[in-house]
């Protein structure tokens, strides 16, 4: 009657075994293996694929989980990224910064070098001083405590307010996408000290390696997978226990939870929060791939579009949002990317570049009325016909 | 004897309409009541204020030997305190086990941490198999709850009331959609409940609650109309115009 936590889940299995054998398939066609059958370019895209699937998992727990749908976990992804991102930014400068002072007649003082990193990096928007937020720049392990401490404690803050007022259904979502709006105008403006509108860039260099891209994009390939596959694990832990009841019957019934006892809000921030954090942790992760982050990124489109994945890979199971979004993001790279050939209709051309949002949003529409179980609801299918036959 | 739970004065207003109109009530450890009024009468919007559901205009809600203000609670601590109910529409969560269902109701540590790290003991699983042949239902623990019969359903909701081990159990209703034998069932084990807490039933069928051989109050219009011994108070002539004469 009593079996471990993975033997409860196979599914678990099955999926860390596909995420291990996919892994070892692109590093042994990659470019770093000598192999070169997938791009080094095409590699960064696979891993950020991973932390795409890192983030759905998040959205899944909050949303499918729990019933919370929140529209601004992108938001947390993207703080997650800048945090990184920042200390990226600084160390390689710094770096720049030391060897073109290295010939200087007079050996600069460490103001005048904080100073040339401040002009390298603040030049574009007109300032060379560090503001206040860059503090601990200089330090990786700080930064990545702010990782998880700024979009967490954000996401406490807001959770604490939103929650302790009630607010659910859809004003809650119309909340977080307020928030994720005020974020990003707000990081726009150049007085964030983030650079504005330019964000950060030159993300993909790590300071003081000197490997190749090749070997780097590999790299974040398999910290991403590890991420994806630890994630994973934990989620499907939360989930499986009792923890796991109650925020299923906070989803399906919140007012009869609390007349067991339960602390509604408190399981709702704590998922929140939670959440955040692993959206945080897969920003971080994603934004060295990509090279470059701006408060682009975090507009409120990407919060949906995030719940766009996981409602077409299925909620309220892990593996349905993971295939939703790798599945979603990877055909959007490839119909947005100009790799599609149009389709001559006539009298108008398809330009699938502005006509795959239309093509989403109607996928979207259909999964939502016919199959609302998603992708995922196909296994459901499978599995109850192997039972028919047995 | 001291009153667990003292109602006093309360009024409550839907839109213009006074649901519950200087209601008072009081009930005492160990002690078995039932309420009956006709449709309408406020019998449920009771429940709902004395469990944090519904904040009444004016009145006092007391609990227990410290006489702890109800009204000032929510809801989540009002069952702590010791509060429990069935509701009037059987509701469990569909989408999950009779098993979890009853592990969630069992009277263990409610915090987001502790349920994170709960494993349920051995003490634990006998404690939910006890409780499931109690409601007849020891055969269906694996069984997702939505696919229960109505009655089933309702079973299950007494199993996770009695889960919870409430000192004062508040049970809308509890024998609708029950067969003839099942209500019998339902009487004996509130009767026997009684025995070592206080409850509360609400119910219509007067065979049900001439059974439970009890106090009866009579709500009607939201304030209490007669309270007594059944055949007290199917004797007395308001409650007959009101409620037995229809
Ligand atoms: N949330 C609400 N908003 C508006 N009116 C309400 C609300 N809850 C109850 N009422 C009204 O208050 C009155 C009392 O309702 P209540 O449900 O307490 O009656 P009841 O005695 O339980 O009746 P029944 O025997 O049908 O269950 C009814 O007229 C009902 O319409
Ligand atoms: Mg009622």
């Amino acid at each position: 009657m009593r079996q471990s936590f993975i033997a409860r889940n196979p599914s678990i299995l099955i999926f860390l075994l596909c995420l291990a054998v996919f892994t070892l398939a692109v590093t042994s066609m990659s470019h770093a293996m000598g192999a070169g059958v997938i791009s080094t370019s095409f590699v960064k895209t696979l891993g950020k694929t991973l932390c795409l699937c890192l983030v759905a998992i998040a959205m899944d727990l909050v949303w499918g989980y729990c019933g919370i749908l929140s529209l601004g976990h992108f938001a947390f992804f993207g703080l997650g990224g800048y945090m990184i991102g920042m200390w990226l930014m600084y160390a390689r400068t710094e770096i720049i910064v030391a060897e073109s002072l290295a010939n200087a007649a007079i050996p600069p003082t460490p103001q005048e070098v904080v100073d040339a990193i401040g002009t390298q990096i603040f030049g574009v928007v007109g300032s060379s001083d560090f503001p206040p937020i860059w503090q601990f720049a200089h330090s990786l392990p700080a930064q990545l405590a702010l990782v998880v401490l700024v979009p967490g404690l954000l996401a406490l803050v807001f959770g604490w307010l939103a929650f302790r007022s009630r607010v659910t259904g859809v004003y809650l979502s119309i909340l977080t996408q307020a928030m994720t709006l005020a974020l990003s105008l707000y990081l726009f403006q150049n007085e964030s000290g983030l650079r504005g509108n330019n964000g950060l860039s030159g993300l993909q260099n790590l300071p003081g390696v000197s490997a190749s891209q090749d070997w780097v994009s590999l790299w974040f390939l398999w910290g991403s997978a590890l991420a994806l596959g630890l994630g994973y694990v934990l989620c499907a832990w939360v989930v499986s226990g009792k923890f796991g009841s109650v925020i299923r019957g906070i989803r399906d019934d919140e007012a009869r939870v609390r007349f067991l006892g339960y602390s509604v809000e408190g399981y709702k921030l704590f998922i929140f929060t939670f959440t955040a954090i692993i959206a945080a942790v897969a920003g971080a992760l994603y934004y060295p791939q990509a090279g470059i982050i701006n408060p682009g990124e975090i507009a409120p489109i990407a919060s949906i579009y995030l719940a766009v994945w996981v409602a077409i890979g299925g909620r309220g199971r892990l593996y349905g949002a993971v295939i939703g979004a790798a599945l979603v993001s990877l055909v959007s790279t490839w119909f947005t990317g100009g790799m599609v050939p149009s389709l001559p209709l006539g009298f108008y051309t398809v330009d699938w570049v502005d006509w795959w949002l239309v093509l989403l949003g109607l996928s979207f529409v259909l999964v939502t009325l016919f199959a609302p179980k998603g992708i995922g609801g196909l296994f459901d299918l499978l599995s109850r016909r192997r039972e028919v036959d047995q | 004897m001291s009153a667990l739970l003292e109602v006093s004065g309360i009024s409550v207003t839907f839109d213009g309409y006074k649901a519950i109109r200087n209601l008072s009530f009081e009930i005492g450890e160990c002690e078995l009541r039932a309420i009956i009024g006709p449709n309408g009468a406020g019998k449920t919007t009771f429940m709902d204020i004395v469990t944090g559901k519904t904040k009444p205009d004016e009145g006092k809600v007391l609990w227990g030997e410290m006489s702890r203000n109800l009204l000032k609670m929510r809801e989540s601590k009002i069952a702590q305190a010791g509060l429990g109910r069935k509701f009037q529409r059987p509701t469990v969560f569909e989408d999950q086990s009779v098993e979890d269902n009853l592990l969630m109701a069992l009277k263990n540590p409610r915090g987001a941490f502790a349920c994170l790290f709960y494993r349920p003991s051995k003490a634990d699983r006998a404690r939910v198999g006890e409780l499931a042949e109690e409601v007849g239902l020891a055969d269906q623990l694996s069984r997702t709850s939505g696919e229960l019969s109505h009655g089933q359903k309702q079973w299950l909701e007494i199993g996770m009331l009695l889960a919870q081990e409430p000192r004062l159990m508040l049970v809308d209703e509890p024998a609708a959609g029950m067969t003839l034998a099942e209500r019998e069932h339902t009487t004996d084990l509130l009767v026997n409940l009684a025995k070592t807490r206080a409850v509360v039933v609400v119910e219509h069928d007067m065979e049900f609650v001439r059974r439970l051989n009890c106090r009866v109050t009579v709500l009607h219009e939201g304030s209490v109309l007669a309270e007594g011994s059944l055949d007290h108070v199917t004797k007395d002539p308001r409650v007959i115009e009101v409620y037995l004469g229809r």
